[in-house]
Order: structure tokens, then C-alpha cells, then sequence
């Protein structure tokens, strides 16, 4: 087995408030291996933005704690490193682009002063040598005029501009990790495509490995090889693209893929939805999170977590259908997935140019 | 099916004066009509104008040009009684369930508010009618005496839609209703609204980035690019048989939960950004990021023409 660049294993992380303890991660294992788009999906609140923040050591102390678990990022023990270290990661050996740029330039500061900041911390050069560095930076995310918005200020470039200004702070010491943090979700439909391609294509150019978190379903297509699907703290299934869009398992998946409107299937005008929301993880429950909303939910589902059930090709998934004593459930459950599989599918092509 | 028009617009302007910069042309010449009981999509990226226009529509604008008119009468030259009329007909719901609801009212003052401008209930039944609002947009009766703070977006939103139905309207301008939702619970809203939709009869105008979603609820969509509408048909129609490039461009760009399909589809990249709706120039408005366009794109603005029934779009190319 090959050594994977990022091994989290175990992962809990709380927030100790004055209401208690908010379980926001409940003990997850998940991993990055070089070259790879690896993409954490799921609801807002389910734990995937905190757990990034943790990797990347950006977990706010206090009130947020991690109370277990390991993080792993080429070998090096990420929770025991010292502030010292860790900055010296950060920013370097990996990074982090965010949904809203506006809120994480520095209104004052010439974008590319702000591009060049953590080439010249992380290299000691010069502020020559490091233009040098932001000018090809800004040619390979193919920037207009580089020359004249190199001067310019955050406010006077549009929100497109911005993103790519992020991109290419995010990615000016070649990081091995790049994290994008809900990355096109503040843009236009046209704006999301150019980003999204710019991204694909510095990975290749770059030799950077991404983790994607996003709740869209369609940039995950366009981008993820592996996919993690996380509820309420916890993985609920895992696996490469393909098996979570053709074969997914767990009922929260089916019910996020059948959420989304496809603009190529033809559709009657009532969306499938998932009823309640989910739990509060102040308390959260002893069984499944996903038991109160899901339709398939038994008296096991409440009471006790199930165990990762694994198919074929590292796919695997949490839940009780799996079980050997849920059979006939399972039946009617994947008779029902696959009915309305055939629903989008046989408009499959209509309306996609 | 030829459907009554409720709302139209002819040739309505909106623009804004910046200090020191020039005239920003948010609504540049706008022709709609909005027929009785169908859903109009209206789609385009941001800064394009359509949060312009659905404001302008509910007179929270006046228009520097052109006209409004409500079932043929324009609602400018009405008078203080017809004005208060066309409030309690084109109602709105807003994008941001956090921004639009006063914090210091209770959810039933902020419902009854239009009850009480209006006349429309009093004493019990007013109460009465609070409730039913509240139960129609699957909330409780309960939910009635809490403030805004205590409730979820998506809740928050359903509140908004209980106040917008509370006076009766014909039209709903929908502007941007669920961006601001987690996706499970866009499909609640949605579905929502059309259950509304079917139970009234009620006209929805529907301003949206989201065109996966607006395709699913439409009968017609309208196009805007930087002012003015480029492209206009039956839903169906525009995604099968679109022939304005900004359309086709707009299409493609938007994600398919899909990998296979993803990886086939031929996607066409739009350079640049969308240019500054401060002094326009003459020439067509996409001409400047559009793969086919020539030295008359540049030259002159093309009109909104109809290439098959029902089906308009403002090309020179088409």
C-alpha cells in the first residue's frame, strides 16, 4: 500500500460552549493520496468545514478542541507539532482557497504584495525575486493585464478576479495539499466553470493533491475522484465518484443526489426532499444520526451506530440495511432507489448541449 | 393556450446615476408579459438587472422610461385607491429570509401587517386567518407569538412567503427565494411554492441564478444579460432548441451532478467577466465576451425578434 500524503484517522473535534459540548466531528477516517481530487459533501453543519480547519491546524482554541484522533500529513504527526512548525507548514506545504474572497483579502494591500506574502515568508527572497515569482503566478492562472492589476486593490477587481487572486496565493509555494473550502459558491454560473477548470488544471500543472468541500453536487462531478459523504460528524459512506453517483448505498445519499434538480433530466414539477433536519449535535444521538429522517429507519437505526459495511473497489458505507437481518428492507429499498434511477435516466440526454 | 396578461412591461428603463462615473444601466428596455397563473423564469448572473426589475415591478423603483401595466392600466397614472389595489395583487418574497423580517415584531404582526393596510380580516378572524397562513406554509400555529431570530432560514422563508399570501395576491414576484437555503431544503420551498401555485392560482415571477432549478418550475424563462433580456421561450424550448450564444454559453457552464455525462459534455468557457453596466456602449452587450461576434455586434444593438412561436431572442447571428 502506498504511503497516502494525509491520513486522518479517528477524528472528534468539539466546541466547548456555554451549552455544552457541540460534537462537531465524531471520530472520522478518511485519507488523501498524491495527485488526487478527494471531495467531503454534505449539509451545512455536518462537520466538513471544521475538519479541514483542524488539518490545516486553523481550529479556533477555545472553544473548539480536538478529543481524539490523529492527523498524519507526509509522516508528520500534525497535532503534535509546535506553533513554529505548523507555520511553517501553512500556507507552504499546504493551503487553503475560501467561499468568500472579499472577506479574506486584505482590503489595504496591493493583490500582488498580497500574492507574493507567503512566497517571501516561506523563502526568504527578496521583493524582486519574489514579483518574479507573483508575475508568473499571474500568467499561469492566465490573469488579464497582469502588469496593471498586480497594482490593483481587492475592491476594484470583480468577484471572479478575486477568486483567482486567492487560487493564486493559495498556490504560489506549490503546496501538497490544497483545500478549497466551498470555492464557487459565491460566483456566477460562467465565473464557476472558468474557476473550476483553473483548478483542474493547476493540480496537473502543479503536482498538488485537492480536498473539495462543497455541498454541490455538480462541481463534485466535475472535479472529485473519491468522495466522502459526511452527516451530522460522521462519514456515512465513502467511495470513488463513480460508485457514489451510479451505485450510492446510504439512504442520506440517495436523498442528497435525488435533492438536486438536473438541468439534462426531464422533471415533474415536485422535487424530492429531505424531510426534518438534521441533529442537534449538542446531543447527539446514541444510534444512526440519520435514523429521524430517514424512510427506511428501523428500531436498531435509533439505538445503535451501525458499523461500516464494505463493497467492492473501497466503497463502503454506515448503515443498518446492510445488515444480514435487514434483507427484505434492503430489497425494497434499492427496488426504490432504482425506480427512480430510470426516472432521470431514460431523459438522460434531453436538453444537454 | 392563450392565457390572460396580468402584467406587462414595455420598454421599461431603470437607471442609477453614480457620482463622478456615469449612468449605470441596471433595466435597459425591457419587454415582459406575465400571463395569469403561469411561472416566468427569469435567469442571469449577477449585476445583470433582474433583481432590478422585479423591484421596479412592485413600485419599489420608479422607472426613468417605458411602462408598467396591470391587467392594461399603467400602474403609474392610477390613483390612491387602484395604487393600494396593485400593493395587495403583486405581493413579493425576498432572497434573504435573515434581512427581510422585522426582528422586533412577532411572526403574526409581521403576517397581519398586511391584513390590517389592506382591511382585510378583523378581531377573531384575523386571528383566525394568521393560523390558516401559518399551517398553509407548514408551519404550526404555535410558531405564531416567536420572533424572527428563533426561527431557521428555511422557516424564516416560509414566513416571508405566509405574509407575502397573507393579502391575496395574483402575482408573486419571487426574487432569488432559495439561494440563500441548504439544498434539501430548497426542494421544500420549491415544492412549496408550487403547491401554493396550484391552490391559488397565483402568477409567479421567478428571479433566479439557479437554471437546473427554474427549468424544473417554469412555463417560460427569459435570459438577461447586463439590462436587457437576450433570449426568451417556453421552458422546454429554451434548453432544447436555445440559439442565442450568451443561452448556449450560460447552459453549458453549469454543472451536472454527473460524472460521465461531465466528462462527454462540451463545455464553451466564457473569457472574462461580466463588463460594467456603466456606460454602455451601443453595440450588443454580450458582444464582448461572445465567440461568434463580428464588427456589426459591435456596431449595433440587436432587437428582441421571434425565430419560431413563442421563442425570441436578440442576435444578430440567429
Amino acid at each position: 500500500m502506498t504511503e497516502h500524503i494525509l491520513d486522518v484517522r479517528d477524528l472528534a473535534v468539539s466546541f466547548f460552549t456555554y451549552a455544552g459540548e457541540v460534537q462537531a466531528v465524531r471520530g472520522i477516517t478518511w485519507h488523501l493520496d498524491r495527485h488526487e481530487t478527494v471531495a467531503l459533501v454534505g449539509e451545512s453543519g455536518c462537520g466538513k468545514s471544521v475538519t479541514i480547519q483542524t488539518v490545516m491546524g486553523l481550529l479556533q482554541s477555545p472553544p473548539g478542541r480536538v478529543t481524539g484522533g490523529s492527523i498524519h500529513f507526509e509522516g508528520l504527526d500534525m497535532l503534535k507539532l509546535t506553533p513554529r512548525e505548523l507555520r511553517s507548514i501553512q500556507g507552504n506545504r499546504m493551503s487553503m482557497i475560501f467561499q468568500d474572497p472579499l472577506s479574506y483579502l486584505n482590503p489595504t494591500m496591493r493583490v500582488g504584495e498580497q500574492i507574493a506574502e507567503s512566497y517571501r515568508l516561506h523563502h526568504r527572497v527578496n521583493r524582486r525575486e519574489a514579483q518574479a515569482k507573483v508575475r508568473e503566478m499571474m500568467e499561469l492562472i492566465s490573469f488579464p493585464e497582469p502588469e496593471r492589476n498586480m497594482r490593483a486593490f481587492p475592491h476594484q477587481l470583480s468577484g471572479g478576479m478575486r477568486q483567482r487572486i486567492m487560487v493564486a496565493m493559495a498556490l504560489i509555494c506549490s503546496p501538497g495539499i490544497l483545500f478549497a473550502d466551498e470555492p464557487t459558491t459565491a460566483l456566477d454560473v460562467t465565473i464557476q466553470a472558468q474557476i473550476i477548470e483553473l483548478m483542474n488544471e493547476l493540480k496537473e500543472k502543479l503536482d498538488t493533491s485537492i480536498v473539495l468541500i462543497t455541498h454541490d453536487l455538480g462541481v463534485v462531478a466535475n472535479m472529485a475522484e473519491r468522495i466522502y459523504v459526511m452527516y451530522a460528524g460522521k462519514i456515512v459512506e465513502r467511495g470513488s465518484a463513480a460508485d457514489i453517483f451510479y451505485r450510492p448505498r446510504h439512504p442520506y445519499t440517495w436523498g442528497l443526489l435525488q435533492s438536486v434538480p438536473r438541468l439534462d433530466a426531464r422533471q415533474d414539477r415536485v422535487f424530492r426532499y429531505i424531510p426534518g433536519t438534521p441533529p442537534d449535535l449538542l446531543n447527539p444521538p446514541a444510534g444512526c444520526p440519520f435514523a429521524a429522517r430517514c424512510p427506511y429507519a428501523c428500531r436498531a437505526c435509533a439505538a445503535y451506530m451501525p458499523e461500516e459495511t464494505d463493497f467492492e473497489n473501497a466503497h463502503a458505507c454506515r448503515c443498518w440495511l446492510y445488515h444480514e437481518g435487514a434483507e427484505e428492507l434492503r430489497k425494497k429499498a434499492e427496488a426504490d432507489w432504482k425506480e427512480q434511477g430510470k426516472e432521470v435516466g431514460s431523459h438522460g440526454e434531453e436538453g444537454a448541449s | 393556450m392563450e392565457r390572460k396578461v396580468l402584467l406587462e412591461t414595455q420598454d421599461l428603463r431603470k437607471t442609477f446615476e453614480i457620482r463622478g462615473r456615469g449612468t449605470l444601466t441596471a433595466v435597459g428596455g425591457v419587454n415582459l408579459k406575465l400571463h395569469a397563473g403561469e411561472t416566468l423564469g427569469l435567469v442571469g448572473e449577477s449585476g445583470c438587472g433582474k433583481t432590478t426589475l422585479g423591484r421596479t415591478l412592485v413600485k419599489l423603483y420608479r422607472p426613468d422610461s417605458g411602462r408598467i401595466l396591470f391587467e392594461g392600466k399603467d400602474i403609474w397614472t392610477q390613483n390612491r385607491k387602484e395604487n393600494l389595489h396593485y400593493h395587495k395583487d403583486v405581493q413579493m418574497i425576498y432572497q434573504d429570509p435573515y434581512a427581510s423580517l422585522d426582528p422586533l415584531s412577532v411572526v403574526s404582526t409581521s403576517i397581519g401587517e398586511g391584513l390590517d393596510i389592506h382591511g382585510l380580516y378583523r378581531g377573531r378572524e384575523r386571528r383566525e386567518r394568521i393560523l390558516e397562513l401559518l399551517q398553509m406554509v407548514g408551519l404550526n400555529r404555535e410558531h405564531a407569538n416567536r420572533f424572527p431570530h428563533e426561527f431557521s432560514g428555511g422557516q424564516r422563508q416560509r414566513i416571508g412567503i405566509a405574509r407575502a399570501l397573507a393579502v391575496e395576491p395574483r402575482v408573486l414576484v419571487c426574487d432569488e427565494p432559495i439561494s440563500a437555503l441548504d439544498v434539501s431544503i430548497q426542494a421544500q420551498i420549491i415544492n412549496l411554492l408550487m403547491r401554493l401555485q396550484q391552490e391559488t392560482g397565483m402568477a409567479y415571477l421567478f428571479i433566479t441564478h439557479d437554471l437546473s432549478m427554474v427549468k424544473a418550475i417554469s412555463d417560460r424563462i427569459a435570459v438577461m444579460y447586463l439590462g436587457s433580456i437576450v433570449e426568451m421561450a417556453g421552458a422546454e424550448t429554451l434548453y432544447a432548441r436555445h440559439c442565442h450564444p450568451y443561452t448556449e454559453a450560460l447552459l453549458s457552464a453549469i454543472p451536472i451532478p454527473d460524472p460521465e455525462v461531465e466528462a462527454k459534455r462540451k463545455r464553451i468557457l466564457l473569457r472574462g467577466d461580466i463588463p460594467s453596466p456603466v456606460n454602455l456602449g451601443k453595440g450588443c452587450p454580450f458582444a464582448g465576451r461572445c465567440p461568434r461576434a463580428d464588427a456589426k455586434c459591435h456596431d449595433s444593438c440587436p432587437e428582441l425578434r421571434e425565430v419560431e412561436k413563442g421563442h425570441f431572442a436578440a442576435c444578430h447571428r440567429v
